[in-house]
């Protein structure tokens, strides 16, 4: 089958949805490619490169749109602003068409590719399970756009992320403030503390603490007794009752004051972005602060952001980019890239070029928008339950394990002990003082043995056997006793057992010096 | 030579004995130790033979030379994967030797008793040839089964727990005829008895399968230690008490931590094998994942991960001691080591058929013990590993034991590589552990199976990392 794939039309989008390195790994596959011409050059990829690894290059990107069997594309198709036709429109049944199509924000768009009775698969529809998380391409860019958010807030702030002490004078770190640790949350930690930053998160999931405090970030705990989960479907976030949402102000509002950088992430599926930052919290946080609100596209997490825009309001300075992943083009094509890739490897399990949309694969069925015409969307609730949530289930069963054995009687260790006691008393009225002389030493070696054998070295073990199998051949001693018996066969006994455990002692040592010579540093 | 000196120099053995065991806590005190143990050991005989044997000096000298030079021999040609063979047939020579000594003891009369003296004599007697028939019978079956000689599954009678619990009712009826009829006659019940108890150690193991092998192993070398202190009571011989003592509680010891690390209680073990448990949860038992998920290797592509990789983890399991690849593997890790890797080996409690199997063939194939961990000591370390490599190993790498709660193996600790960004599995099949569960290892989306024997196996890469 051909894979077609235009160039980006959507204004001040860099990036190209095949990267030349990938391309072979789709020849592998059994495709044929083809690219239009000039499409990698806003990600550093020439035409010249696209064409050494095999990749024809076509002019006009109408023959793309008519000829190929897949297109490949990052932005949902638009019509385009020069040459003035919509690439939807070309296409024909049988086709396929890959793409981000954000099916529930776009029902005409939907509704556009049925007509044409071509299949399409919207990369923002492969469901979160853990099988599909190579092919999950808005955590790619999620990542992307974390990162980059970083990278902006260090451009517009004025200050070193990291202290110093110099001897100029001391230098304080910048503090960030993260609202929102999901995948963009958790990279822009991961950027800002690795350029030195003091960072702290804040997320209404109480289960990605432990994500946020494993990047070594602060995650701020509400002071607020409700315990409510803030975790919706698909690993998302979902709206919160209004006393957290007051308590979550509070915390923002004396946060604010205090932090250099906030970085907001917070967006909840199919809603405006909710707002975090007020103007007052702007108004209130230090001259030459920056807000990154990577919610500008959704209305922003702060009212004062202007999507696309960088704007500086009471000494603020508020980025509301929306396309971070277009400013870092040659790494998200990369990832987008790869991700088409890997969609289309479970998609092609021949190997022979050939697509199968096995509406019976899980992945499949959920990234399948249109199939030959019919809209396929919204899939069936997926049957697995979300990777984040796995991991919580599981902790939060071996929690529950350990109240499962049955608790035990406070006193109930006292049970062997008096039976201990009683038998050893029963022992006491008629045994000989002899015997209870041996017993003590026995009693007391046992407890000798339990202390010291605690203390070996568990990579020891084995020569700990062979040595304590030498040392039990001390067994030697009671037939030196007997050996000088007159009676035959008590010698020929005693006989036998000094020869037994003299291959004992001789070989346990023997190979026990053997093994700890061969331990080495 | 006076008793009291022979006394004051059991003291001292003792003492050294002791020092032998404390000793093995570290690498560093080891060989001191083990030459304490020597040093004990030759002052006791030493002593023994000077002070008390008054004749019979030939044939005593024949025994000791003869079997000398058998357990020197034995000791320098054993392989290192062999050791739970050697270490088994020992056993079963401590255990015979306390038959043959406990026997001796009942034919000697020695001088009179009171009734009380003579029924607790008796018992000794008998309880130490009970245990040490049992040693001994027990040990030559799982040298057998750990030699391979007879087979590793485990053999389960239909009943044998009646079958036991009878052999168990009737060693203790023998014991009180025997005690009722010594010291004079009673020879009889000790016969009967000894075979009874050499019945029921081979019973005891043949119905234990290949992996519980290092609990047995350590029983075991707990029941010659019993031997022994049993030995110890019966000629009132407070050396022979400490050493059985302290050897005794070491096998129990290391029994209970083989068992702590397969999440199962001793007696579980001891009276049966996997079997009767996982029939229970039979939806444990079908594929893990579905075939589509398995994702193979070539040998040169994992040599190329690993020669890219900053943190690799060797997982070594039976199956490494089994294709004899421990040398390659070392080979493997000094390259990468010059290679600028950070390759650690992570061993899990009970990987091999004894406790420290795993770190004896490491030792031997030159691995630095330092670069050697347990596995609590590397579990929390995983998330920066960026390759393990699993070698023959299965159930100790299981993700089941944590993720589903009516495994067979729930609860047992595992190493957890899929921590890690790629974990590498050698295996000859998709056949399941010694437990009988599937391995969702196998289709994680960062495991890789590299398919074929392990020696071939390593060897491609080590071949791969060479060029």
């Amino acid at each position: 089958m051909r894979i077609g794939v235009p160039k980006e039309i959507e204004e001040g989008e860099k990036r190209v949805a095949l990267t030349p390195e990938v391309a072979t790994q789709l020849q592998k596959l059994g495709f044929t490619l083809a690219i239009e011409t000039q499409a990698g050059v806003a990600a550093n990829f020439s035409d010249e490169e696209y064409r050494k690894v095999g990749v024809e290059i076509v002019e006009d990107p109408r023959d793309i749109w008519r000829e190929s069997d897949i297109i490949l594309h990052i932005r949902p198709p638009k019509e385009h602003p020069e040459l003035g036709f919509f690439g939807v429109e070309l296409m024909k049944p049988g086709q396929t068409l890959i793409s981000f199509l954000y099916p529930a924000m776009n029902p005409e768009l939907l509704q556009e590719l049925a007509n044409h009775g071509i299949t399409a698969l919207a990369m923002d529809s492969v469901p979160r399970i853990s099988r599909a998380q190579k092919m999950d391409a808005l955590s790619s860019m999620a990542n992307i756009a974390g990162y980059r958010a970083v990278v902006e807030a260090a451009q517009h702030f004025g200050r070193f992320f990291t202290g110093q002490i110099t001897a100029a004078g001391k230098i304080p770190p910048a503090k960030v403030l993260v609202i929102g640790a999901g995948v963009a949350g958790l990279a822009a930690i991961g950027a800002a503390k690795s350029m030195g930053a003091i960072v702290r998160a804040f997320d209404t999931r109480p289960e990605v603490k432990e994500q946020v405090e494993s990047m070594d970030a602060e995650f701020l705990m509400l002071d607020f007794p409700e315990d409510e989960s803030g975790s919706g479907q698909g690993g998302y976030a979902k709206t919160m009752s209004p006393e957290f949402i007051k308590a979550e102000m509070d915390l923002f509002a004396s946060q604010a004051a205090e932090v250099d950088i906030i970085i907001t992430t917070a967006l909840i599926p199919g809603k405006p972005a909710p707002e975090l930052i007020t103007e007052r919290m702007v108004a209130n946080m230090k001259p030459g602060s920056v807000i990154v609100d990577l919610a500008a596209e959704a209305g922003g997490n702060c009212k004062l952001t202007e999507a696309n825009k960088v704007v500086v309001k009471h000494g603020v300075t508020l980025i509301g980019y929306t396309n971070l992943p277009s400013r870092l083009a040659a790494q998200s094509s990369q990832l987008y890239a790869t991700n088409l890739r890997h969609l289309l490897t479970d998609l092609c399990p021949e190997k022979n070029g050939e697509i199968v949309v096995n509406m019976e694969d899980e992945v499949i069925r959920g990234a399948t928008v249109v199939k030959e015409g019919k809209i396929t969307w919204p899939p069936p609730a997926p049957r697995i339950s979300l990777a984040p949530k796995e991991d919580v289930g599981i902790k939060a069963k071996a929690q529950l394990e350990k109240p499962e054995a049955k608790p035990a009687h406070p006193l109930a260790f006292l049970v062997p002990l008096a039976l201990a006691g009683l038998a050893l008393f029963g022992l006491g009225s008629v045994a000989p003082p002899e015997f209870i002389g041996h017993l003590t030493v026995f009693v007391l070696s046992c407890f000798i043995g339990y202390m010291v054998i605690w203390g070996v070295s568990h990579s020891l073990h084995t020569p700990l056997m062979s040595v304590t199998n030498a040392i039990s051949s001390i067994i030697v001693i009671g037939a030196l006793i007997q050996i000088s018996s007159d009676s035959p066969l008590v010698v020929i006994l005693a006989t036998l057992a000094v020869f037994i455990t003299s291959i004992n002692i001789v070989g346990g040592f023997a190979v026990t010096q053997r093994m700890l010579r061969m331990f080495r540093k | 030579m006076n008793a009291g000196i022979i006394t004051v120099s059991y003291i001292a053995a003792s003492a050294l004995f002791i020092m032998a065991l404390g000793g093995l806590a570290h690498q560093e005190s080891a060989r001191r130790g083990n030459f304490y143990g020597m040093l004990g050991m030759g002052l006791a005989l030493l002593v023994t033979i000077i002070g008390l044997v008054t004749q019979n000096h030939f044939v005593l000298i024949v025994g000791i030379v003869a079997g000398g030079a058998i357990g020197w021999y034995l000791a320098k040609k054993v392989e290192m994967t062999q050791m739970p063979e050697l270490v088994a047939i020992l056993h079963s020579l401590v255990g015979l030797a306390a038959v043959f000594v406990g026997w001796a003891n009942a034919l000697e009369h020695g001088a009179a008793m009171s009734s009380v003296e003579q029924a607790i004599h008796a018992t000794e007697t008998y309880l130490g040839i009970l245990i040490g028939a049992m040693t001994f019978s027990g040990s030559v079956c799982a040298y057998l089964k750990l030699s391979a000689k007879i087979s590793g599954k485990p053999l389960q009678l239909p009943g044998r727990h009646i079958f036991n619990l009878f052999l168990l009712l009737a060693a203790i009826g023998f014991c009180f005829e025997y005690v009722a009829a010594a010291p004079e006659g009673g020879i009889v019940w000790l016969v009967l008895m000894t075979l009874i108890a050499l019945v029921f150690g081979v019973h005891m193991v043949v119905a234990i399968g290949g992996a519980d092998m290092p609990v047995v192993v350590s029983m075991l070398n707990s029941y010659s230690g019993w031997a022994a202190a049993a030995m110890g009571f019966m000629l009132g011989n407070d050396l022979l008490i400490v050493v059985g003592a302290l050897v005794g509680s070491s096998g129990a010891i290391l029994s209970y931590i083989m068992c702590k690390a397969m999440n199962r209680k001793f007696l579980n073990v001891i009276l049966g094998g996997f079997g009767n448990k996982s029939s229970g949860g039979a939806g444990a038992a079908g594929p893990a994942g579905s075939e589509a998920d398995i994702k193979p290797i070539q040998a040169d592509e994992v040599a190329d991960m690993l020669a890219h990789a900053k943190e690799v983890m060797i997982l070594p399991g039976y199956g490494m001691a089994v294709a004899q690849a421990q040398h390659t593997v070392y080979e493997i890790s000094k390259k990468l080591k010059d290679k600028g890797v950070n390759v650690r080996f992570g061993i899990h409690p009970v990987a091999g058929r004894m406790p420290g199997h795993m770190n004896v063939l490491l030792a031997e194939a030159k691995v630095p013990y330092d670069i050697v961990y347990e596995m609590d000591e590397i579990n929390a370390d995983f998330p920066n590993v960026d390759v393990s490599i699993v070698i023959g190993a299965n159930d100790i790498v299981n993700p089941a034991a944590q993720e589903v709660p009516d495994s067979p193996i729930a609860g047992m600790p595992v190493l957890e590589p899929w921590n890690g960004k790629t974990t590498i599995v050698l295996k000859r099949g998709m056949s399941t552990g010694y437990a009988g569960v599937d391995n969702p290892l196998f289709y994680k989306d960062n495991t890789r199976m590299l398919f074929g024997d392990a020696k071939d196996s390593v060897d491609a890469v080590l071949k791969h990392l060479s060029e």
